[in-house]
């Protein structure tokens, strides 16, 4: 009996100090044999610092909009709505984002939004948006900066990032990459 | 074909051609027989054991096991409720995260220790990274016990008459060095090398394209999610868990986390043949699992594709599908198959919010984890079906009038009562807990985040993840309170350890009992009728006793949106 507890904890030590310790410190070693240290992914531009991989808020008019958060893109507090199908509060604010973009994307049809521009994502950090929601837009943006719509259609183009080796998964675009494009063009 | 449905397709089929010769390894590792990592993991272990004063080729019965197997985990409960409600001022903390409530660190060790991972808190604010290295910590060594309760179970099939059936320390301490660690490893690296964060540094603060000022929570995040899912834990680094960009940064990750989930489950049921020697018993198993597996996956994928119709009503684009609570990179179809897998394997971890699927969705990734017998964690899967198996080797004997035999031993009385209280614990915890969460609204109504049957649906959900072992949540639920904080906790340990003694016990006295070689009367268990049998049992037991309970949350909800 005391033999048995006497073990376990002992045992529990030794453990604990190899997994939490040895293979943490392992990890964190090859970490800064990769670019940026395991710090993340950066992007800078003008000086300014950006993880690729963590969405940003884009609401104003003149860049390409995220998708909603539930979050408000705090990368301090990731999560969702968690709101139900049946959710009538919910569906009433669904509503509300479709009226929203609308209004700000005259010319538009409600048959060309596509849903997940009016759908919050699950981590409330979602750095991507399909296609689709880019090119729906384009028409926005380019009369805002006096842009010809077809040069932000090749943008949106040359930033689709396809399934992986071609074959598995969706394509998607990631707005801060597109963004920061966006900012360059002349 | 579509790029979506061929990613999980070739997820799967590689998942599955990889699982048989990883399944060989198990069986070695489990078999003291020679494996190619002998010389890295051989003097560790003897290290271990020599510092632990523990004797490894000391063999135990099964009441020894159990013994030895309760008491460590009730070591590891105790450090860890230290550690969580100290964690405020011990070191490891850049982020200043407070210390935890007593009630919220019962919940949080529990169900870490039982392998669950429900997690009341968000990474972000609610742990220290010295809590997330202890939490790392129980997600080995919690994976470590389930595989070796099931080893147990394997070792006991072996056809012979014995009381001894290995030393627990042993195959708890070989699970995780030669079977978690290698993998949780590989993981790690793949994890790094796509921008996953792995730094002890706090809080970083941006300033956004728009000129807002982000805090940005990072972390060892590369550590501790390989082993969450090779370890089928679930339990994330952050609030939005395997959802968040830097937990699983893109469909390559997200391919390679829902493979790590999968492999040791699937693993197991092909070192069980390997073991004893019966490969078809094994495919037998893994017909039955994956059965179960599509008929639960292909609805819910369906049902996401499809949409929400309320939205659809909108008239918005709806051809991605249901996309609240679910990210672009991943897209609906690996979300939904996400979904099922984590709920089916009691894995948890999810990359998409299960709160805001369709109820269709709803009703299957609850059903996953009320059948609790398709894939199921690592070394639990193998100890639930073990009971399934029993249970229904009884049934088919008397339908057919022969004696129950399983692999050369009798099944009596008293395996059978083990047997049917293991089965029955299981929907008696999930109904009661959840009618007593109903009829105290006074503690749970505040708690939930959406009205009507959906809210019903939370609360089921909830009590349904914890007895499953599962930890994945309906998170719109507020559930960081004294109830659900210690109701959760009740039923996680009960719902824990009373499947690994049972199926434990029948296997130890089973082993115990003189061999009878197979005849012409005997029931032959590796054959796919008996298969069919045994998923009758499955589908019977749940089809049962959660109905009444489904109807209430998503059936009806189902039916209020037509």
């Amino acid at each position: 009996m005391k033999q048995h507890i006497l073990s376990a904890i002992r045992l529990t030590i030794v453990t604990l100090i190899f997994f939490s310790g040895v293979y943490t410190l392992v990890i964190l070693g090859i970490a800064q044999l990769f670019p940026n240290h395991g710090k993340g992914e950066i992007i800078e531009q003008n000086g300014k610092r950006y993880y690729t991989n963590i969405g940003q808020s884009f609401t104003d008019d003149k860049y390409f909009n995220s998708r909603p958060s539930a979050v408000g893109y705090n990368a301090a507090g990731s999560g969702g709505s968690n709101k139900g199908p049946s959710n009538e509060e919910y569906l009433g604010v669904v509503q509300a984002r479709i009226d929203t973009f609308l209004l700000h994307n005259p010319g538009v049809q409600k048959a060309d939004i596509p849903v997940e521009l009016v759908t919050a994502s699950g981590s409330g950090l979602d750095p991507d948006i399909s296609e689709k929601a880019a090119l729906v837009q384009v028409k926005r943006i380019a009369k805002l900066r006096n842009l010809p719509e077809q040069k932000l259609q090749q943008l949106v183009k040359e930033h689709i990032e396809g399934p992986l080796l071609g074959l598995f998964g969706p394509t998607k675009i990631n707005v801060l990459k597109l963004n920061l494009a966006l900012e360059n063009l002349r | 074909m579509n790029t979506e449905l061929f990613g999980i397709i070739a997820l799967f089929i590689a998942t599955v051609a990889l699982a048989v010769p990883f399944g060989k390894y198990i069986a070695k590792v489990y078999g003291g027989e020679k494996t190619l990592l002998d010389p890295v993991f051989g003097p560790l272990e003897k290290g271990f054991y020599r510092l632990s004063g523990i004797r490894p080729n000391v063999e135990m019965n099964w009441k020894q096991h159990l013994f030895a197997l309760l008491t460590i985990n009730m070591v590891w409960f105790f450090l860890g409720m230290f550690v969580l409600m100290n964690q405020g001022w011990l070191p490891l903390n850049p982020d200043g995260n407070p210390s935890q409530s007593p009630d919220l660190a019962f919940n949080t060790t529990i169900s870490f220790v039982v392998n669950c991972n429900l997690q009341h808190y968000s990474g972000e604010s609610g742990m220290s990274y010295l809590g997330q290295l202890f939490l790392m910590f129980l997600q080995f060594v919690s994976a470590g016990t389930g595989m070796a309760a099931a080893a147990v179970v394997i070792i006991a099939l072996k056809e012979r008459t014995t009381e001894k059936l290995g030393n627990f320390y042993d195959l708890m301490v070989k699970s995780c060095t030669r079977i978690l660690l290698p993998v949780a490893f590989l993981v790690a690296l793949i994890l790094l090398a796509n921008g996953t964060p792995m730094t002890f540094e706090g809080k970083d603060t941006i300033y956004s394209m728009q000129g807002d000022t982000i805090r940005v929570s990072t972390g060892p995040v590369a550590a501790f999610v390989p082993i969450k899912h090779v370890g089928t834990n679930g339990g994330g680094f952050f609030g939005a868990n395997s959802a968040h960009p830097f937990e699983n940064p893109n469909y390559a990750t997200n391919m390679v986390e829902m493979f790590s989930q999968m492999i040791i489950p699937l693993a197991m049921i092909f070192a069980l043949g390997y073991y004893v020697k019966r490969k078809r018993l094994s495919w037998m198993i893994f017909g039955v699992m994956t059965l179960g597996f599509l008929l639960l996956t292909i609805p819910t994928i369906t049902t996401e594709l499809h949409g929400n119709p309320k939205i659809a009503q909108m008239h918005v684009d709806m051809s991605s599908g249901a996309m609240e609570g679910k990210e672009t990179r991943f897209g609906t179809t690996a979300s939904a198959f996400w979904s099922i897998a984590t709920t089916v394997i009691s894995t948890g971890s999810i990359n998409s919010m299960h709160d805001s699927f369709m109820p269709v969705s709803g009703l299957t990734q609850m059903l996953s984890m009320m059948t609790n017998a398709f894939y199921g964690g690592a070394g639990a899967g193998i100890l639930n079906f073990y009971i399934f198996i029993i249970l229904a080797v009884f049934i088919s004997g008397l339908m057919v009038g022969r004696t129950p035999e399983f692999m050369g031993k009798k099944i009596e009385a008293r395996e059978m009562k083990i047997a049917m209280i293991v089965a029955l614990l299981h929907p008696l915890l999930i109904l009661a807990a959840t009618a007593l969460g109903v009829a105290m609204p006074e503690l749970t109504a505040s708690t939930l985040n959406n009205p009507g049957f959906h809210g019903f649906s939370e609360m089921l959900y909830e009590y349904t993840s914890s007895a499953a072992n599962n930890g994945s949540g309906f998170e719109g639920l507020g559930d960081n309170t004294l109830w659900w904080n210690i109701s959760c906790g009740i039923v996680l340990v009960l719902s824990r350890f009373i499947p690994i003694i049972g199926p434990v016990a029948i296997a130890g006295i089973l082993a115990s009992k003189k061999h009878v070689p197979e005849s012409a009367g005997t029931l032959k268990t590796d054959t796919g009728t008996f298969g069919i049998m045994v998923f009758a049992v499955i589908v019977i037991i749940t089809a049962l006793s959660f109905f009444p309970a489904l109807t209430l949350g998503p059936i009806a909800e189902y039916f209020s949106m037509q």
